[in-house]
């Protein structure tokens, strides 16, 4: 029997069995969706951590130098966190010595935050994210302005009282009123807008328009640190090479600067965007090597399942593979007839799995702040991995089906 | 031995092992059909024609001795060419018909064509004209449970001929029908003989055997009685 003819008969059989086949392919119908679903939020948040979270947050090519990490991964034991909070802080002097003493081409700036209110006559926004920073921090961060301009070098040494903010906030504070210029005031103090920047979309869901930049000596540090403390210096080279000299330039720096002996351990933090994804990287991993797991147990469990279904379809047709025999059907058209049944059984299943788990995702997708993205790969695996699950769990009723004595079969009712 | 044999049996044996038991279903028999012969074969239920006819049909392999259909060794084939034979040299006929119910008449006549590497535009053909040549054009995509019992096995017998098999192969063809119907099977028969087809009939009833003009009788796994009719 030629393989079109074998595969329109299977298709057939499953059809004017829609009921038993449904519950047949449930096992691999569940795997299947939920290797496509769980594989395209990976995907998803591979995307976004490489994309998004690591740049936004660190910058590409970019290490912070800090007390203690920004971004704490993992389990940190309270010793560590007590040891963090002893370090001594980062000094405008540390900075300026950090960023004088790199030796290959790199943008640097300061970066202190707090969180306040903003007041606009009548209208508060609250709990807005201000930043003091110095004047290349727009650049290091790749911030575009839609209105205005950035402080200049000028301004932020001279600590004038202006201010740079997000999109959203602009919008919050004037509404469609031409933001440039006016006057918003941050605990007592006065600032003048100069500058809007672009939007910058959400991270997880949060917003990256609600944020205020006023020049690092202005007024601001006076609500952001102690005096004469930033949070952290921003260094940003042209490339990974670079980056890893310019590491290495501030560790000797500060090194030199706290006089640590070379048993003692570094009392300041270099972090890099590498660090977030190495950390994501390992969950990533981890999640790969369980996928497998959780996929294939569904999938075994769906392979018995239609294992015992084709064994009840050879018995219960036992007088026709009788006849298809007497007509001249050899073993080999049996079998392939069963074979092929097994295994679009198995496929359709796949199919069905994989459309839902397109569907689960794109739910995903549209409702959460996770991004999903769906894997090319993960339809082939899924469609590859339904036919052989069906071939296999097919093998053995048609094996059986195929070895039937046609006088014996045809005798049954 | 005559030139247009088509069947040849030499002691023929066969037998089936249960438990301990040994059952000699049939015991070395001898046999020879010629083309174009209409033979029925007779018997009481035990007596071997059924064992006789599985072989004769290739479903079956004896135990021992010879079985030659169209100068090919049938006894010496194995599954694979034991399927060839069935498709291209024998057309059943069963008691039961054995039409796949879930198909229509049309696809069940295609079904030996299939099996014969057919492709689907001429077994289309071929299985509709073999339909026509049994009443049933206007039959064709009709299902078995919406026939008349005659025109289930009329279907049946599209199929058997439509490989242009060298030998029908017959078993209880009227017994599920009744004495009008069964009258209407054996014209059909009757053309067929006439138009050169040989056929082999196993029957219980005599005024059916009576319709061949050979009539073989077994009883106990032997050839008990052969004797051929004059012409008319």
């Amino acid at each position: 029997m030629p393989f079109r003819e074998a595969v329109r008969l299977a298709l057939q059989v499953i059809w004017n069995q829609k009921m038993k086949s449904t519950f047949s392919v449930i096992g691999v119908f569940i795997g299947v969706t939920f290797l496509i679903g769980v594989v395209s939020i990976i995907q998803g948040m591979n995307g976004y951590m490489t994309d998004r979270f690591a740049s936004t947050l660190l910058g590409v090519n970019t290490f912070q130098l800090r007390r203690y990490p920004g971004i704490q991964m993992g389990d940190v034991s309270r010793e560590t966190r007590r040891e963090w909070r002893r370090r001594p802080r980062i000094t405008y002097e540390d900075a300026r010595a950090v960023a004088a003493g790199i030796t290959v081409p790199a943008v640097t700036a300061w970066e202190s935050t707090t969180s306040a209110d903003i007041v606009y006559e009548g209208s508060v926004a609250r709990q807005i994210q201000v930043i003091g920073a110095t004047e290349d921090y727009f650049r290091l961060k790749k911030w575009n302005l839609e209105q205005g301009r950035p402080f200049s070098p000028q301004e932020a040494r001279a600590g004038l009282p202006v201010l740079v903010i997000g999109s959203e906030l602009s919008e919050r504070l004037f509404g469609n009123l031409d933001p440039i210029g006016r006057e918003v005031k941050i605990r007592g103090t006065l600032y003048r807008v100069i500058g809007v920047v672009e939007p910058q979309g959400n991270l997880f869901g949060i917003s990256l328009d609600k944020f205020a930049v006023a020049p690092a000596l202005s007024a601001v540090k006076r609500l952001v640190n102690p005096p004469r403390v930033v949070d952290a210096l921003l260094v940003q080279t042209e490339s990974i090479e670079d980056l890893r000299t310019a590491m290495s330039d501030a560790e000797a720096i500060m090194r030199s600067r706290r006089e640590l002996r070379p048993t003692e351990e570094n009392s300041f933090s270099i972090e890099t965007s590498e660090a977030v994804l190495d950390f994501w990287g390992k969950i990533n991993g981890i999640l790969m090597l369980a996928l497998p797991l959780l996929v294939g147990v569904s999938v075994v469990v769906g392979g018995i399942v239609i294992m015992n279904i084709m064994l009840m379809a050879v018995a219960e047709r036992t007088r026709e593979i009788g006849i298809r025999k007497a007509l001249g059907a050899r073993r080999s058209d049996i079998m392939r007839q069963f074979l092929v049944e097994s295994a679009a059984l198995a496929t359709v299943g796949a199919a069905l799995g994989i459309l839902t788990g397109l569907a689960a995702a794109g739910i995903v997708q549209a409702t959460t702040f996770l991004p999903a993205k769906v894997a090319p790969w993960s339809i082939a695996v899924a469609v590859l991995l339904g036919a052989g699950v069906g071939m296999t769990a097919g093998l053995y009723p048609a094996s059986r089906a195929a070895r039937l004595d046609p006088v014996e079969a045809m005798r049954q009712e | 031995m005559s030139g247009d044999s088509i069947i040849r049996l030499a002691a023929l044996t066969r037998e089936y092992r249960m438990d301990a038991e040994t059952i000699h279903a049939l015991r070395g028999t001898d046999l020879e059909i010629r083309r174009n012969e209409y033979v029925a074969i007779m018997g009481p239920s035990g007596s071997g024609k059924s064992t006789l006819m599985n072989l004769v049909g290739c479903l079956d392999t004896p135990t021992a001795g010879e079985y030659w259909l169209n100068g090919a060794e049938v006894s010496a084939m194995d599954d694979d060419a034991l399927a060839r034979v069935r498709n291209r040299e024998i057309g059943f006929v069963f008691q039961t018909f054995n039409l796949l119910p879930r198909a229509s008449a049309l696809h069940n006549v295609e079904l030996p064509l299939i099996y014969a590497g057919i492709g689907a535009r001429d077994r289309h053909r071929l299985a509709s004209e073999a339909l026509e040549r049994v009443g049933l054009g206007d039959r064709m995509h009709h299902k078995p449970n919406e026939l008349s019992g005659g025109q289930r096995q009329r279907v049946a017998i599209a199929r058997a001929l439509v490989n242009k098999p060298s030998i029908l192969l017959a078993d209880e063809p009227t017994g599920n029908l009744d004495s009008a119907t069964s009258a209407e099977i054996m014209d059909v028969f009757e053309q067929l003989w006439h138009q050169g087809q040989t056929l082999v009939m196993v029957t219980h009833e005599a005024d059916i055997a009576a319709h061949a003009h050979r009539v073989i009788t077994l009883l106990d796994g032997r050839i008990h009685s052969d004797t051929v009719r004059e012409a008319a």
